[in-house]
């Protein structure tokens, strides 16, 4: 089928005799590297050693029937590896893999027709070593025959007994893992084996540096290996076509900073953010020409782009007979997508660096510009040409990752919790410091003073801050009917504006790696849940996702929260206590996740704190709002000499602190950060039975104190509330259980913050109700004594059926002791007409 | 003489031979860099080396070593370039070895099978001339220039000065800037003289090079109406310590490789070829590799970051030059005396509001504490004069005396359609500049009173914002479209308008006129001639020496200030909040660096008391008559 003079071009050797295939493969990666990527032919040199060309068999295209009954098709010198072919594999056409690097054809005609060249001879000379039969592939220490049986015997022994990971749910982890999804791919039919690298690491050191270090010579090989393997298992199985093997997560990941020439042909695995998807490019990997004379036809091969159309038919000898014949040709799928290094692998300063992958085959599409994704490729380096007509070249290389495996981390935080993709990698070093400083009895105290230094006491407000970073435990109640079970907790701080609580806001949005900032006069509804906007390019209607849904597991901030317009507060009820969004708009019907910590801060309506007046009057804030927050705080300035002095030498030094001390701050933040974060995802605590009679006691009498006068003090969501704050206790700790001690600090914090913020200023009683119904009890009581007053002075009237309303009022004011506002009147008025007893139209009252 | 500045006129030459020396001991490289930062810093050598900031790219002699004072404005993907490769001689039929760093293109018939090829990586910043930057640096910065430029094309040695002289506009014009710097001329007059001439040399200038790119290939400046060049530094070491708007000054090697426009030009047809072209778009190709006549590729071999980028000091850190700061420091006084008449007069008789001026002059963000910036002191000078001229003179003012600064002005027109923050553009692949991009220590001038009355959109909103943010927190957000990124900025923040700012402000102060001149244009233009150059050099060394400062507070003052704020707060605790002791610590600072003194002591304590005192009731009386007016 193929045209001799193709072939033969395609063979002009490098020189390998100069080679030594022994070397050490970091010296010899970058030989390599220039003389399979600069070479104007890039043809593999494993290619021209036809000896060795058995792992380039699957990459063979099959178009005709004719050609795929030719045994010549399935290239594999099965003579000397092994055994006959298995029929299965003969049945099943190969798929070519351009991820791996150029297509070439293997050439499988020429290993018959003609004689091992003397430049092949000469490289399995060199090959064949002190071990004798040990043949290797040119340029490579990878020996075919070993490393199909490696990883044959890895395919077949590997077990995981730990895995965590969910692509392997359902398996049992006590049988070997990679036969198990064998199976699997027999009964699906999706040809492609997924392995993990560090699968490989563990099992064969070796094997797995073979792989990062020549993934083009070794995943073929890997790929013959898993097709025998798997049609000596299910010889009757039928599969479009040959299982492709697509390693991923090789160990040696790294971001795309890191990247150097020393990459260059080796198996990367990077993170980063798709920012761009180009559209798709159909790429023709062999040209089918007819000649238009004796309809002779041959094929030639894309070469970097370019087409040789041959001048001359080489069976009836026509010049410029041949014709191209589109759709016998060989196109592949491909598609570019440029990708960004992800924020958080930036140094501070700089911008992010780009990378372009091409995607290939079924991993077109597989991205969209936005995701979050790992993806393993093998980099590559070609050479920039100045002007193809010259051979003068710009110096410099383009580099490109031609991907192999793609996995999205972000892609299950629309579903679950996502563990693996937030676990920040600790080294022992740092656990064991982190576990020290845990095992202080102060580190409760010293946490809470290392948040925020700049920002003066407060001391409660951090540790309730401080509680909130660490968050509850997640519980799931949705057996049971109760759904989720909050864990995050939420702060209000209001008070005087300049007390630096939009400091403290910014502080924490700095400190959480998930967290957002906005501002509530800022703020719309939208901009804070979801829109969905028509993407100018592709003119689909996609989702945008707002604050709250940004900071999904993290800690949304919002300042000037009374500003918020009621709308966007409305919002707000459904993610603080469900923690969900629910969205429906322009078709979009969804509900999308929040499970955010919110940490608002508002000022009183007045400028400055009425402390005459209930949290509910001075911020004017819903109730049902209020009552969703775990702990309210007051930020008052509390003028007493003492603080002054404290305050001040604390500012003073803020300001004039010498170098040293600043670093030693920094490397605190540094510390508390990861703290966070290893107790976030390693500690789970749970109640200890003393722990929960403690917190049922602490109920029971909150409960009482309001009982007493005749008033509810507490409702079950403050249980909650004390319950999360004592697990967060616990974590600080790094506990698995809740002790009474916990509990102790979340009764004392949360009575803190009640005092602080539920305090009814005609009484001082904390009076729980200002913060559930909006309404002190005393003030309750006060509604209904005016109404009852208002009923015995329209009664004394005797038989009038309507009033003036003004005269009523004056009435009243005159009969009362007690001062009546025009508000107490008119609220003593809807209570009446609420018991039908009355009606006000205009200004006039109406008896029924 | 040519053999002394073979490492200027031919630095690839210097390459060549220490590569063919010693290539094969690993460490050659870093031996170039030695031999090149040595050179330099013979005396005044760096004076000899041309600069791209102030002679027209025509005029450069193509791979000489040229320097290039400029802000790091993008940081491009790094790229893999042969260092080392191997070159078949087709003549004598021999290999040869050669090198490839610094250099973009490659010699002809390179064989790329071999095996001494070495790949290496390199960095690609996009930089531009420091933004803002005035007229007078520029013109300091050009007239100190030694450097002996000539069109490239003529080049003869024997005619070399007959061609230096008859470059007519060239030569008056670094004549006149050698004046400006010795002061030998009023600056306003100098100013006027070389108007028509400047003039003059841009003319050809523009011809030549800018015209035809402001057409067809948007440099990307950060301030509108920016002129310069733009180049694309080439970083082989350390491009880990460079950060975006850095001010760095460039010593490198200048390629204009005609080859290197060629791609432009063919593109087209190249990408029909090459699948390799296909992965770049049009637009970013035009980004990344722009014809090198408009955008010069400089390989840098020493960098030197600028603290500053006043000429009239030495680049150096300042604490270096003892002896030069306290020559200074003698006068100190009086120049500031001298500085706040000016001011006073400019401010049309207000001296409260010129000390707050000069204050505001020299703030300079020193430290940040988590999320605080110390040191930031952003005036809001309200009660300005509405007729506009007025906001314009006090910016040009300022404009003469500090090395980089800019007015925005903030009508709706430019509030809605600037773009403010710097954009990734994801399709060109590069970071699209905004007005926000500034180098540090960069005067930001915002006159609110050309805003009027009407509705702010979308990007007017974002726009308040990003200014919001930089005034209160000193950074920026750059949208990433997916994302934003924080970078941190020290740009002092002047806020010129009629009543109390809508933007956030540290310290407002109202304008109260003690003097009404009937014609203010005049009055003002007078008040600036009466000014000797010579004088205003020396409020120019002022304010960029006092912001340089140390200052620091000894235990003793501390508790002295402790006691005071109590004292404070007992009287009347409204009065002082913590927020005022905030300023008032500011004040204070700036106020003994403005006097020289780089320690706070209990008389500047008061007097910065006092001040704020004075500036209070002052802003306090303004609201009650306005309170009373209507």
């Amino acid at each position: 089928m193929s045209s001799p003079s193709s072939q033969s071009r395609k063979r002009d050797p490098p020189t390998p005799a100069s080679e030594d295939p022994l070397s050490p493969p970091s010296q010899r990666s970058r030989a390599h590297d220039t003389s399979t990527e600069l070479q104007p032919m890039p043809t593999s040199p494993a290619m021209d050693n036809s000896l060795f060309s058995s792992p380039m068999a699957p990459r063979s295209v099959l178009q005709s029937e004719i050609d795929a009954s030719s045994p010549l098709m399935y290239g594999t010198p099965s003579s000397r590896v092994e055994g006959t072919p298995r029929s299965g594999i003969r049945g099943t056409p190969a798929r070519q893999r351009p991820d791996l690097g150029s297509v070439r054809k293997a050439p499988q005609v020429d290993m018959h027709s003609e004689p091992p060249s003397g430049d092949a001879a000469a490289g399995s000379e060199q090959g064949t070593g002190a071990a004798g039969q040990r043949l290797v592939i040119w340029g490579t220490d990878v020996n075919v025959g070993t490393c199909k049986e490696k990883f044959q015997r890895f395919l077949q022994h590997f077990t995981d007994p730990n895995s965590k990971e969910d692509e392997n749910a359902g398996l049992d982890l006590n049988e070997p893992l990679y036969m198990q999804k064998l199976d699997e791919i027999s009964v699906v039919g999706e040809p492609v084996l997924n392995v993990n690298c560090s699968h490989i690491q563990t099992f064969d050191a070796d094997l797995y540096r073979q792989l990062i270090c020549y993934p083009q010579e070794v995943i073929p090989t890997f790929d013959m290996a898993v097709n025998e393997l798997f049609f000596d298992r299910f010889p009757d199985s039928v599969l479009e076509h040959q299982i492709q093997v697509r390693p991923y997560s090789a160990v040696k990941t790294r971001n795309m900073r890191a990247l150097n020439p020393e990459d260059i042909d080796q198996l990367i695995t990077i993170s980063g953010m798709v920012i761009r998807t180009s559209q798709l490019i159909p790429e023709m990997q062999e040209a089918f020409f007819r000649c238009q004379v004796c309809a002779f036809n041959t094929r030639v091969e894309v070469d970097r782009g370019r087409i040789a159309e041959p001048a001359v038919c080489r069976n009836c000898n026509t010049t410029h007979s041949l014709a191209l014949v589109h759709n016998r040709s060989a196109f592949s799928d491909k598609q570019m997508i440029k990708l960004q290094e992800s924020p958080e692998d930036m140094p501070a300063g700089q911008t992010p660096h780009t990378t372009v992958v091409y995607a290939h085959n079924d991993l077109v599409d597989k991205v969209q510009p936005g995701d979050r994704i790992n993806i393993t490729g093998i980099y590559r380096a070609a050479p920039m040409r100045l002007n193809p007509r010259q051979s003068q070249v710009k110096s410099v290389y383009k580099t490109h990752i031609d991907a192999i495996h793609f996995r999205k981390t972000d892609e299950k935080r629309l579903h679950g919790l996502d563990e693996d993709g937030d676990q920040k990698l600790f080294t022992k070093d740092r656990v064991a410091m982190l576990k020290e400083l845990a095992a202080k009895p102060d580190v409760y105290e010293r946490l809470s003073s290392a948040l925020a230094p700049s920002i003066y006491e407060h001391e409660d407000i951090k540790k309730g801050i401080l509680l909130q970073l660490f968050g509850g435990t997640r519980k799931d109640f949705s057996q049971t009917g109760r759904g989720n079970f909050r864990a995050e907790i939420n702060i209000l701080l209001c008070g005087d504006p300049g007390t630096s609580k939009s400091q403290l806001l910014q502080y924490v949005f700095n400190l959480v790696p998930r967290g957002q900032y906005t501002s509530g006069k800022g703020s719309s509804a939208v901009g804070l849940t979801a829109y969905v906007m028509k993407d100018p390019e592709t003119r689909q209607l996609v989702l945008q996702t707002g604050a709250l849904v940004l900071s999904d597991n993290g800690i949304c901030c919002i300042d000037e929260f009374d500003k918020m317009s009621d709308s966007t507060r409305s919002v707000l009820h459904e993610v603080m206590e469900q923690q969900t969004l629910s969205i429906a708009k322009a078709g979009i019907i969804c509900q999308l996740n929040a499970r955010t910590s919110v940490l608002a801060a508002a000022n009183p309506v007045e400028s400055q704190w009425n402390p005459k007046k209930t949290t509910i009057e001075n911020i004017q804030l819903p109730h049902t709002l209020l009552s969703r927050f775990d702990l309210i705080f007051l930020m008052l300035d509390p003028q007493d000499e003492a603080y002054d002095r404290r305050l001040a030498h604390h500012l003073v030094s803020l300001y004039y602190q010498s170098e040293e001390q600043i670093e030693e701050e920094h490397l605190d933040m540094a510390v508390l950060k990861d703290y966070i974060a290893f107790a976030r995802t390693t500690v789970h605590p749970r109640l200890n039975e003393e722990a929960s009679q403690a917190l049922i006691e602490a109920y029971v009498d909150m409960r009482k104190i309001g009982s007493g006068r005749g008033m509810v003090s507490a409702y079950p969501r403050q249980l909650e509330s004390l319950i999360r704050l004592s697990e967060a206790h616990a974590k600080v700790r790094f506990s698995s259980k809740v002790e009474t001690i916990d509990v102790e600090e979340a009764k004392r914090l949360h009575r803190e913050a009640l005092k602080q913020s539920a305090t009814d200023p005609r009484t001082g009683f904390v009076d729980i109700s200002i913060l559930t119904t909006g309404m002190s009890a005393t003030a309750r009581k006060r509604k209904e004594e005016v109404a009852q007053a208002l009923k015995k002075l329209i009664q004394t009237k005797g038989k009038t059926p309507a009033m003036k309303y003004q005269q009523l009022f004056d009435d009243l004011r005159g009969q009362s002791e007690a001062a009546i506002t025009k508000d107490m009147f008119d609220e003593a008025l809807r209570a009446l007409a609420d018991e039908d007893y009355l009606t006000v139209t205009g200004k006039t009252v109406r008896l029924l | 003489m040519p053999t002394v500045h073979d490492w200027i006129n031919n630095p690839l030459g210097v390459v060549d031979g220490m590569f063919a020396q010693s290539h094969s001991s690993p460490d050659w490289e870093k031996k170039v860099v030695e031999y090149f930062k040595e050179k330099l810093k013979l005396n005044d050598a760096h004076a000899w080396v041309p600069s791209l900031n102030d002679v027209p790219l025509h005029y450069l002699k193509p791979n000489s070593l040229v320097k290039f004072r400029c802000m790091v404005q993008d940081m491009f993907d790094p790229e893999f370039f042969m260092g080392v490769y191997e070159m078949n001689d087709p003549t004598s039929n021999s290999k040869q070895v050669k090198c490839g760093k610094y250099k973009d293109v490659t010699e002809c018939g390179v064989d790329f099978n071999s095996r001494n090829t070495v790949t290496s990586e390199r960095q690609t910043f996009y930089c531009v001339p420091i933004p803002g930057e005035s007229q007078w640096v520029k013109e300091s910065y050009a007239g100190t220039s030694q450097a002996r430029v000539v069109p490239s094309t003529s080049y003869v040695p024997n005619r070399h000065k007959r061609s230096y002289e008859e470059d007519d506009e060239m030569d008056t014009q670094s004549q006149q800037m050698k004046d400006v710097s010795q002061g030998a001329h009023s600056s306003a007059d100098s100013h006027g003289n070389m108007e028509p001439k400047r003039q003059e040399t841009k003319a050809p200038s523009q011809d030549s090079s800018p015209s035809h790119c402001t057409s067809s290939l948007d440099l990307n400046f950060p301030l509108p109406g920016e002129k310069g060049p733009a180049c694309l530094v080439k970083v082989y070491e350390n491009w880990d310590s460079f950060k975006l708007n850095d001010m760095l000054e460039v010593f490198g090697i200048l390629s204009v490789d005609p080859a290197l426009s060629v791609i432009a030009d063919e593109r087209e047809a190249s990408s029909l070829l090459d699948p390799t072209e296909g992965m770049e778009t049009v637009e970013e190709q035009r980004v990344h590799s722009p014809p090198a006549s408009l955008v010069p590729r400089l390989h840098m071999l020493h960098a030197q970051p600028l603290v500053h980028n006043n000429p009239l000091l030495p680049s150096s850190a300042l604490e270096n030059n003892g002896d030069h700061l306290g020559s200074v420091l003698g006068e100190l006084a009086s120049v500031r005396a001298e500085l706040l008449t000016f001011f006073t007069h400019v401010l049309m008789g207000d001296s409260l509001a010129a000390e707050y001026l000069i204050l505001h002059l020299i703030s300079n963000v020193y430290s940040r504490r988590d999320v605080l910036p110390l040191g930031k002191f952003t005036l809001n000078l309200s009660g300005c004069p509405l007729s506009s001229p007025y906001t314009e003179h006090l910016y040009n003012v300022i404009q003469q005396l500090v090395p980089s600064s800019f007015r925005l002005c903030m009508s709706l027109h430019n509030m809605n359609n600037h773009r403010m923050v710097p954009r990734k553009d994801y399709t060109a692949n590069r970071l699209m500049s905004g007005i926000l991009q500034l180098a540090n220590n960069t005067s930001l001038f915002l006159d609110e009173t050309q805003l009027e009355q009407g509705q702010l959109d979308t990007t007017g909103v974002q726009n308040i914002t990003a200014l919001g943010n930089l005034i209160s927190w000193q950074k920026v957000d750059y949208d990433f479209n997916y994302h934003q990124m924080e970078f941190p900025c020290n740009i002092n923040v002047l806020i010129a308008s009629e009543g109390r700012s809508l933007l956030p402000s540290d310290c407002q102060i109202h304008l109260r006129p003690t003097l009404n001149p009937p014609n203010l244009e005049e009055y003002l233009s007078a008040v600036q001639v009466a000014q000797v150059p010579s004088l205003i050099n020396k409020y120019r060394i002022y304010l960029s020496m006092a912001r340089a400062l140390n200052y620091t507070i000894s235990d003793e003052i501390t508790k002295a200030v402790e006691e005071d704020f109590v004292e404070m707060r007992k009287d009347d605790p409204q009065s002082m909040s913590a927020e005022d002791l905030h300023r008032l610590l500011v004040v204070a600072r700036l106020l003994s660096l403005s006097h020289g003194q780089n320690t706070l002591s209990r008389d500047g304590w008061m007097k910065a008391k006092q001040l704020e005192v004075l500036r209070i009731s002052q802003t306090q009386q303004q609201k009650c008559l306005n309170g009373n007016e209507p």
